[in-house]
């Protein structure tokens, strides 16, 4: 059954009809050409396909488009609009946080979501009782969301500790 | 998938109306699960009702330490939320120990606790199942069961319910507010999830279109000294093989009170009475978490299974119970 929704992506206002099964994750691929939210698993277990949603990390592969009407969604494309690029991405690029490159959007846009989340004084499983710092814990915990194929984690730690400072 | 209708009405009483009006509809919390099932062909609805933009956010201090927390309230918001970190620890931490940044940003206080199990089989179609085909028979039963149950499994289901938040719920004795055809009701939360016996096809009492619109969670000082333990096959993003939720009081080497919880190991979030019962009173020393963890497990039962079975959950389970038990004490001396 087709729906019309209006969406903000990347800063530019969409309009289109979906069919109320489409996620979205296909949304955003197929329909509007944008390509940087990727689909790994498509069941929510990998995080390829993480995009800011009214400035919340979320996966866009469980997300209906239909209940999502009027959102601002920003994804990595997103980030740098001018081709200025954001300092989580270029802090993957300085410490080469990538092999494939598959699951990088997903990482930077969840790396910029995490970094707010922090910001916001949010724990997580690592914090102790204080408050939450930038350590190699919390960078793992906090992003395990986040799976990396090629196992880039030894350089995905180090770009987000780099952007977070 | 077939297609479907989508509605988001703005208020509970017409959510309410329009699934209870229709045997297929579903109400969509965050989606994590549901939009799973949907793609999976779990689930085959005409009509998916949108319960996010009527279901409360809010998290209410109800006064004299107690909280009500509204179905629509976030799960990270939940677990970020100071008045929970400081009167009921152990919610923050379950929630924390589940599912990944992205999903709790997602997942709804109303949806987490009625996620579905996580048995491969009930997620596969192609197998049978009685809890998604009531009478296909289990094919859990001999076959994977690493994350299958120990307690309270029947011949016809040993499946395990996968959230954490639940077995925190289930310790701190939360109370389940629900609207239904016939109006508003209470639910203790611990009875509302229900052993699989010969109906394993239904995970809880709730009936058809009844709506969950908050979570209260009533005054137990007790909790302010409670933690979550979780141990899994990774160190994060990863459901439980065992669990548990536990609050102590301890005065003067002695164990006064006890609220604890196992998740991972049953049909249900598993409200370990016996061995709150058999805690109280006794010294606060390993020999009597021991004690405890026997009381509550002298009824386990292993699973058999080609991956070589459950039956190390057995003790895994006695000393995670032990050693959960022996932090907390040592905080409380
Ligand atoms: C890869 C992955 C890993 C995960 N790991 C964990 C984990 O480690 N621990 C854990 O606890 N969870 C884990 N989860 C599960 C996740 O926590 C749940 O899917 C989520 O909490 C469900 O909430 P939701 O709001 O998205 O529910 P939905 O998916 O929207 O709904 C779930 C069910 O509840 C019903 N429903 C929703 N809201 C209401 C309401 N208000 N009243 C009545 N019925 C309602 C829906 O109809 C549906 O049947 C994981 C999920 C994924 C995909
Ligand atoms: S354990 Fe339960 S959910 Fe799993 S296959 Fe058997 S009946 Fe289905
Ligand atoms: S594609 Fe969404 S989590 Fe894998
Ligand atoms: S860089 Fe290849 S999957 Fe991460």
């Amino acid at each position: 059954m087709d729906s019309e929704i209006g969406l903000r992506v990347d800063g530019t206002p969409r309009r289109l009809t979906v069919d109320t099964r489409t996620t979205l994750l296909d949304a955003l691929r197929e329909r509007l050409g944008v390509t940087s939210p990727k689909k790994g698993c498509d069941h929510g277990q990998c995080g390829a396909c993480t995009v800011l949603v009214d400035g919340r990390r979320v996966l866009s592969c469980l997300t209906l488009a239909v209940a999502r009407d009027g959102a601002e969604v920003v994804t990595a494309e997103g980030l740098a609009p001018d081709g200025e690029l954001h300092p989580v991405q270029r802090a993957f690029i300085d410490r080469d946080a990538f092999q494939c490159g598959y699951c990088t959007p997903g990482q930077v846009v969840s790396a910029v979501g995490m970094l707010d989340e922090l910001d916001r004084g949010w724990p997580s499983a690592a914090t102790g009782t204080g408050e939450p710092e930038l350590d190699d814990a919390e960078i793992a915990e906090r992003m395990s969301g986040n799976l990396c194929r090629c196992a880039a984690y030894a350089n995905i730690v180090p770009a987000v500790r780099e952007a977070g400072r | 998938m077939r297609p479907f209708t989508y509605q988001a009405p703005a208020d509970a009483a017409s959510a309410v109306r329009a699934v209870t009006r229709d045997p297929t509809a579903v109400f969509l919390g965050g989606g994590t699960n549901l939009v799973d099932h949907l793609k999976l062909g779990i689930l085959d609805p005409g009509l998916v009702v949108d319960v996010t933009g009527l279901a409360s956010v809010e998290i209410t201090d109800l006064g004299g330490g107690a909280l009500r927390v509204g179905a629509g309230v976030p799960n990270s918001d939940l677990a970020a939320d100071p008045l929970v970190r400081e009167r009921f620890p152990v919610l923050s931490q379950a929630l924390l120990a589940g599912a990944s940044g992205q999903l709790r940003n997602m997942a709804t206080t109303g949806g987490n606790p009625l996620q579905r199990t996580r048995c491969v089989y009930f997620q596969d179609v192609t197998t049978p199942c009685n809890k998604r085909e009531p009478g296909s028979g289990c094919s859990a039963i001999g076959g994977w069961t690493r994350n299958h149950a120990i307690l309270g499994a029947s011949a016809h289901c040993i499946a395990t319910h996968p959230s954490d938040l639940a077995v925190a719920l289930a310790a701190l004795d939360a109370e389940v507010r629900v609207l239904g055809q016939d109006g508003e009701r209470v639910i203790p939360f611990t009875d509302l999830h229900r052993l699989p016996g010969d109906h394993p096809e239904h995970d809880t009492v709730l009936g058809h279109g009844d709506l969950i619109t908050a979570i209260d969670l009533p005054a137990r000082p007790i909790a302010r000294r409670s933690a979550y333990r979780k141990v899994r096959d990774r160190a994060s993003y990863a459901f439980a093989l065992v669990s548990v939720a536990a609050a102590v009081e301890v005065d003067g080497g002695v164990v006064r009170d006890a609220r604890i919880a196992f998740g991972g190991v049953a049909h249900k979030p598993w409200r370990a009475y016996r061995a709150e019962e058999a805690l109280r009173g006794a010294t606060a020393a390993d020999d009597s978490y021991r004690a405890a963890a026997d009381a509550e497990l002298a009824d386990a039962v292993a699973q058999d299974g080609l991956d070589g079975g459950n039956a190390f959950k057995i003790p895994l389970l006695r000393r995670t119970l032990v050693a959960t038990l022996r932090d907390l004490a040592r905080e409380d001396a």
